[in-house]
């Protein structure tokens, strides 16, 4: 029974379950006693790092764009591709709505979701926190599952091997700099904890008042 | 504890989808945006059931083009060659390179085709109230989330291999039909997983409970 620590309530977000979220030791984890699903994670530094990470991602992410991610040469022609330009050469082929999903997931919305990850995390050092951290960070949130460098990276390497069948490939920086990217958002995504920023973020009760009032509920029952 | 479950809803209480700040809304039926990040506030996501039931349909209905349609046509001084997803595993694993094969395989073929299973065992054991572990419902619900990303591999390895082989007149490499299909049925089952509550799985829980005391 402590009763001095202020505990934060919140439901499971995959179970609906209400529960209180204990403070946790650094590196320590709080899941859903009854669905299993991680609440709430403390890494060391979070906002820090994740800025430090952030940073080095968007230059990264310059270098992903603007370099050529392979080179092939066949009986004296010479040819090389970015990230965009194979978005471009499927729209100018016809296939206008691939080309569109191509660019979204490989550049527009890790573009996005960096962008929006700076300007959340550099905001949250001033104080007070501006209100709108909180719709960027919802906004970046949206774009987290469309970014999918990972999805990239793996795609790049067997389009490699197979043209490899046809003609002598060889890798461009921009591959090593995609390779780069997605070891940077998995580390993005292990020492980020949104909470922190959350908890900074003040709202008013007085502006939802129309058609929307609501009560904060604190701890207990 | 049977049918004790202190779930938000029970309470009253909704909690935000997005920075899950845990709020009281004056009227249920139309808790409004979300105070701190502007989120649309719902009990449990709109209409989950139906949208999931659409667009995991729409998914079905393209992924039979999206596998029998060619994704790729190869012109080679006159010829032309075309590869549908499985003719690209079949063109892996003769040229040697089987773990490869087994990869695009496995991401083009049986993610799709085991997320449409997974979303469509989902949404009728939730919709039948059939027994079985809620724990494990939403566990496959969590991992239809998290692999369903990588059926994309396809439409990034023809992206690029299109991008790239343009040696006209020697060689080209041209997209075909079936990658717009093969995209479209990555987006709509993405979408599909995204409109599903899982909540729902531990609602049908609660009123089986209830049911059967």
């Amino acid at each position: 029974m402590q009763k001095e620590i202020s505990l934060e309530t919140v439901a499971c977000p995959d179970c609906d379950l209400l529960q209180q979220i204990p403070p946790l030791p650094p590196k320590g984890k709080a899941r859903c006693p009854r669905c299993g699903l991680v609440l709430a994670t403390e890494p060391t530094d979070s906002l820090d790092r994740t800025l430090a990470l952030t940073v080095t991602a968007a230059i990264v992410f310059i270098v992903a764009n603007a370099a050529p991610l392979m080179q092939i040469s066949a009986v004296g022609n010479r040819a090389s591709t970015t990230i965009i330009n194979g978005a471009y050469q499927m729209w100018m082929q016809g296939q206008q709505i691939t080309a569109a999903i191509v660019a979204f997931c490989a550049v527009l919305a890790p573009a996005a979701y960096i962008l929006f990850m700076l300007t959340v995390l550099l905001a949250v050092r001033r104080q007070p926190t501006p209100p709108w951290v909180g719709e960027l960070l919802r906004w970046a949130d949206h774009m987290q599952p469309w970014s999918m460098n990972e999805v990239m990276m793996l795609g790049i390497l067997v389009a490699l091997i197979k043209i490899a069948e046809l003609a002598t490939v060889d890798p461009g920086i921009g591959m090593f700099a995609v390779g780069g990217l997605v070891v940077l958002f998995a580390a993005i995504a292990v020492t980020f904890d949104p909470r922190k920023i959350w908890e900074r973020i003040g709202w008013d009760d007085s502006s939802v008042s129309e058609g929307a009032s609501v009560s904060r509920t604190e701890g207990g029952q | 504890m049977t049918g004790a479950a202190r779930t938000a809803s029970r309470a009253g209480l909704v909690s935000c989808g997005i920075c899950e700040l845990l709020l009281r809304p004056a009227d249920k039926a139309a808790p409004g945006y979300c105070p701190r990040c502007g989120a649309e506030l719902a009990k449990r996501r709109h209409h989950s059931i139906q949208y999931t039931w659409a667009l995991v349909i729409a998914a079905a209905i393209c992924y039979i083009p999206a596998n029998l349609l060619p994704v790729m046509t190869t012109n080679t001084l006159g010829s032309s060659d075309s590869d549908t997803i499985l003719g690209g595993v079949v063109f892996l694993y003769t040229s040697g390179s089987w773990p490869l094969a087994l990869v695009v395989l496995i991401a083009s073929v049986m993610v799709p085709l085991g997320k449409l299973v997974a979303l469509t065992y989902l949404l009728i054991t939730v919709q039948r109230g059939l027994p079985g572990s809620s724990r494990d419902r939403t566990r496959l619900y969590r991992m239809v989330g998290l692999i369903g990303r990588w059926s994309m591999l396809d439409v990034f390895v023809d992206t690029f291999t299109v991008a790239l082989i343009q040696l006209q007149p020697l060689m080209s490499v041209q997209p075909a039909p079936g990658v717009v299909f093969f995209a479209a049925v990555v987006v709509l089952t993405m979408l599909a997983a995204e409109s599903f509550d899982p909540r729902l799985i531990w609602d049908a829980e609660t009123r089986r409970e209830k049911r059967y005391g």
